[in-house]
C-alpha cells in the first residue's frame, strides 16, 4: 500500500518554497486527499480546487463538521468525476488551515506559529505548490483541473503557468482578476477581524480566536454568495420564531438568524488569518496584469482545453467575467466552452444540485 | 462510429467546407454538423449558439462551444481566425444580418450560409392565395412563434451580397435537399452561399 494516496494524508516537501511576492518558505507541508487509483499510463488525473473557505475533503466527511464532502455532486461514484475512472486529487491550498502550510502552521525556524509573520502569498503560490505535490505523487501531466470561484482561479492559473502539464481545464463561477467590488467585499471582512480586539495583531492562541471578527467576516462574504432572489424566497422578511418584531436588536427577521449562525460555526472550522491571507491572494489575482493588462497574450501560450460555466443570478463572479475569458481565450485561439446556467442560488450554485453543469463537465471530460 | 447522416440542407453546406478547415458554426444547435465534420473530413470546428441545453449537447459531443448571441458577440474574434464560417439556417434571425454577413466575411477566409427562401412557390401561395403567412417544411414555425424575423428571397441575398461587395463563389437553391437547376428563387426551399470578401 502507497501511502501517498488515500484519505487525509499530509506530506512535508524537501527544500524552501520560493513565492511570487519574494518571500521563501523554509519548508512545505501540503494537506490532501486522494480518491481513485492513477492509471498505469499516468492519464486519469484529475486536479480538484478548492474556494476560499473550502479544503481538501471534497469528496468525503468534513473531519470537524462531519458533513460529507463539499462536492459530492460532482465526485463520486455515477458522477461526472468517478474515482473509479479517474485519480482524483484535492489539496488544501497553500495559506490555509486544514493542515497545508499557512498562518497557523509553526516557523521551523524559531518553533513558533507563523501568525502575521506568514508571507502574503498569491494564487500562483498555491498553484505552484499543488505542482510540488504532483511531482512528490508522480502525476506528469493532469487530465484535468476543475475549479470553481477561486478554485476556477487556480485552474486557469494552472493552464498559463504549466502548459504542458494541463490538457483540460474546467473553470465555475470565477474571474480572471478581483473586481473593485470583489475587493471591497474581502477588505470588509478583514476589517472586520483586524478590528477584533482579540485579533491582537494576529498573535491570538487557537483557543481564543478573533471569534466576533470572524463571524461577521463570514457573514458580510455570505451575502455575496447568494442572490436577492435566493434569500427572497428563502427568508422574505419573515420573523424568527416569533409573531412581531421585538423593536430591539434581536435576530427578528430569519435571514439575520441564518447569517449568525452562518458566522459562528465557520469561526469553528476556519482560521482568523488564514482569512485575511487567501483573500489576499484573490485580491491580488489578475492574469492580465504581467501582459499589459491584455488577457488573450496572458492565454497565448496555452496547451489546454477550456470549459467555462457560468451562473445568472452570480453577481460575485458574473458571467461578463466569464465571458470575458471565453473572448481571450478565442483571441488566443485555445479550444473554449463556455455555458451560463440558469440558476437563482447565486455564486453558490456551482456547490449545489446542477444537473445541466454536470451533463457539460462529463461530456468535456469524456469526449 | 459512422456519422449520423446529416439533414439535407446541413449536407449542402458540409460539402462546401475542404478537408482540415478550421471551422466556426455560428448558431450551431447541438453540434451535428460540427460533429460530422470533425468526424468526415477531420475540420477543427468551433460554435457559438444560443441555447444552454444545446451548447451542453454540443459540449457533451466533445466540441468547443460557446454560449453567445451572433447578433453581438462576433465582434470578439479576430480576422481571419478561421477558414470557414458557417451560418446554417439562422440569418433569418438575426437582428442585423447585414452586419452578421459583414463579420461572417471578416472572421472567415469564407463563409457558407444557409437560409429559408422566402420566394419559395408554397410560401407565394401561401401569401398570394392563402393570404396567410407560411408554415412549410423549411418555415415550420407561425409567424408569432418563429425566431424568424428577417425573411429575404434567395434574389434578396444576391442583391445585399451585391451591395456588400461580397464576391459569391458559390451558390445552390435546394428543394428537399436535391440542388434545383431551373428558377431556384421560385424552386428552392433552401439558399446557401458561399461568399467571399
Amino acid at each position: 500500500m502507497d501511502e501517498r494516496f488515500g484519505l487525509d494524508r499530509r506530506v512535508t516537501l524537501p527544500g524552501e518554497f520560493p513565492l511570487a511576492g519574494g518571500g521563501v518558505l523554509p519548508e512545505l507541508t501540503i494537506a490532501y486527499e486522494t480518491y481513485g487509483k492513477l492509471n498505469a499510463g499516468g492519464t486519469n488525473a484529475v486536479l480538484i480546487c478548492h474556494a476560499l473557505t473550502l479544503d481538501q475533503y471534497v469528496a468525503s466527511a468534513h473531519p470537524r463538521t462531519g458533513k460529507p464532502g463539499w462536492w459530492t455532486r460532482l465526485i463520486g461514484p455515477g458522477k461526472p468525476v468517478d474515482p473509479a475512472d479517474w485519480f482524483v486529487i484535492c489539496a488544501n491550498v497553500l495559506g490555509g488551515c486544514m493542515g497545508s502550510t499557512g498562518p497557523t502552521s509553526i516557523d521551523p525556524r524559531d518553533g513558533q506559529a507563523y501568525a502575521m509573520r506568514f508571507p502574503v502569498i498569491t494564487i500562483a503560490d498555491m498553484v505552484a505548490a499543488q505542482a510540488r505535490l504532483l511531482d512528490h505523487l508522480g502525476v506528469g501531466t493532469l487530465a484535468a483541473v476543475i475549479g470553481g470561484s477561486m478554485g476556477g482561479m487556480q485552474a486557469l492559473t494552472w493552464a498559463v503557468h504549466h502548459p504542458a502539464r494541463v490538457k483540460k481545464v474546467v473553470a465555475i463561477a470565477t474571474a480572471a482578476r478581483h473586481s473593485a467590488q470583489n475587493i471591497a467585499f474581502h477588505e470588509v471582512g478583514r476589517q472586520a477581524i483586524m478590528a477584533d480586539p482579540m485579533w491582537a495583531g494576529g498573535a491570538y492562541a487557537a483557543a481564543r480566536p478573533p471569534a466576533s471578527g470572524l463571524a461577521v467576516a463570514r457573514m458580510a462574504a455570505h451575502i455575496t454568495y447568494l442572490s436577492e432572489e435566493g434569500l427572497t424566497e428563502k427568508f422574505g422578511r419573515r420573523l424568527q420564531n416569533r409573531d412581531a418584531v421585538s423593536f430591539g436588536f434581536d435576530a427578528d427577521f430569519q435571514v439575520e438568524s441564518y447569517l449568525r449562525h452562518q458566522g459562528l460555526s465557520f469561526v469553528e472550522r476556519f482560521d482568523a488569518n488564514s482569512y485575511l491571507y487567501i483573500t489576499r491572494a484573490m485580491d491580488y489575482f489578475d492574469l492580465a496584469e504581467p501582459h499589459g493588462g491584455n488577457l488573450a497574450r496572458a492565454f497565448a501560450g496555452v496547451q489546454s482545453r477550456f470549459c467555462l460555466v457560468s451562473f445568472t443570478s452570480d453577481w460575485l463572479y458574473p458571467t461578463a467575467e466569464s465571458r470575458r475569458i471565453v473572448r481571450a481565450l478565442n483571441a488566443a485561439g485555445a479550444p473554449v466552452s463556455f455555458v451560463e446556467l440558469e440558476s437563482p442560488f447565486g455564486h453558490d450554485a456551482f456547490l449545489l444540485d446542477a444537473p445541466e453543469m454536470n451533463r457539460v463537465i462529463d461530456g468535456f471530460l469524456t469526449a | 462510429m459512422t456519422p449520423v447522416p446529416l439533414r439535407p440542407d446541413l449536407a449542402a453546406v458540409a460539402a462546401a467546407v475542404p478537408e482540415g478547415a478550421r471551422v466556426l458554426d455560428i448558431g450551431c444547435g447541438n453540434g451535428q454538423l460540427l460533429a460530422w465534420l470533425r468526424d468526415t473530413k477531420g475540420v477543427e470546428g468551433r460554435g457559438i449558439e444560443l441555447d444552454p441545453g444545446d451548447v451542453a449537447a454540443a459540449v457533451g459531443r466533445g466540441l468547443a462551444v460557446v454560449q453567445g448571441d451572433a447578433d453581438t458577440d462576433l465582434a470578439d474574434y479576430p480576422d481571419a481566425a478561421f477558414d470557414v464560417v458557417i451560418l446554417s439556417n439562422t440569418l433569418q434571425a438575426m437582428h442585423r444580418p447585414a452586419a452578421v454577413l459583414a463579420e461572417l466575411v471578416r472572421i472567415g477566409r469564407s463563409a457558407i450560409v444557409s437560409f429559408p427562401n422566402f420566394g419559395h412557390w408554397r410560401v407565394r401561395m401561401s401569401l398570394s392565395v392563402g393570404g396567410r403567412m407560411p408554415v412549410t417544411r423549411s418555415l415550420p414555425v407561425s409567424w408569432h412563434e418563429t425566431p424568424n424575423i428577417h425573411f429575404c428571397t434567395i434574389a434578396d441575398f444576391e442583391a445585399l451580397a451585391r451591395d456588400m461587395g461580397l464576391t459569391v463563389e458559390r451558390r445552390a437553391g435546394l428543394a428537399s435537399g436535391r440542388q434545383v437547376a431551373l428558377w431556384p428563387n421560385l424552386l428552392a426551399d433552401t439558399g446557401v452561399f458561399v461568399l467571399r470578401r
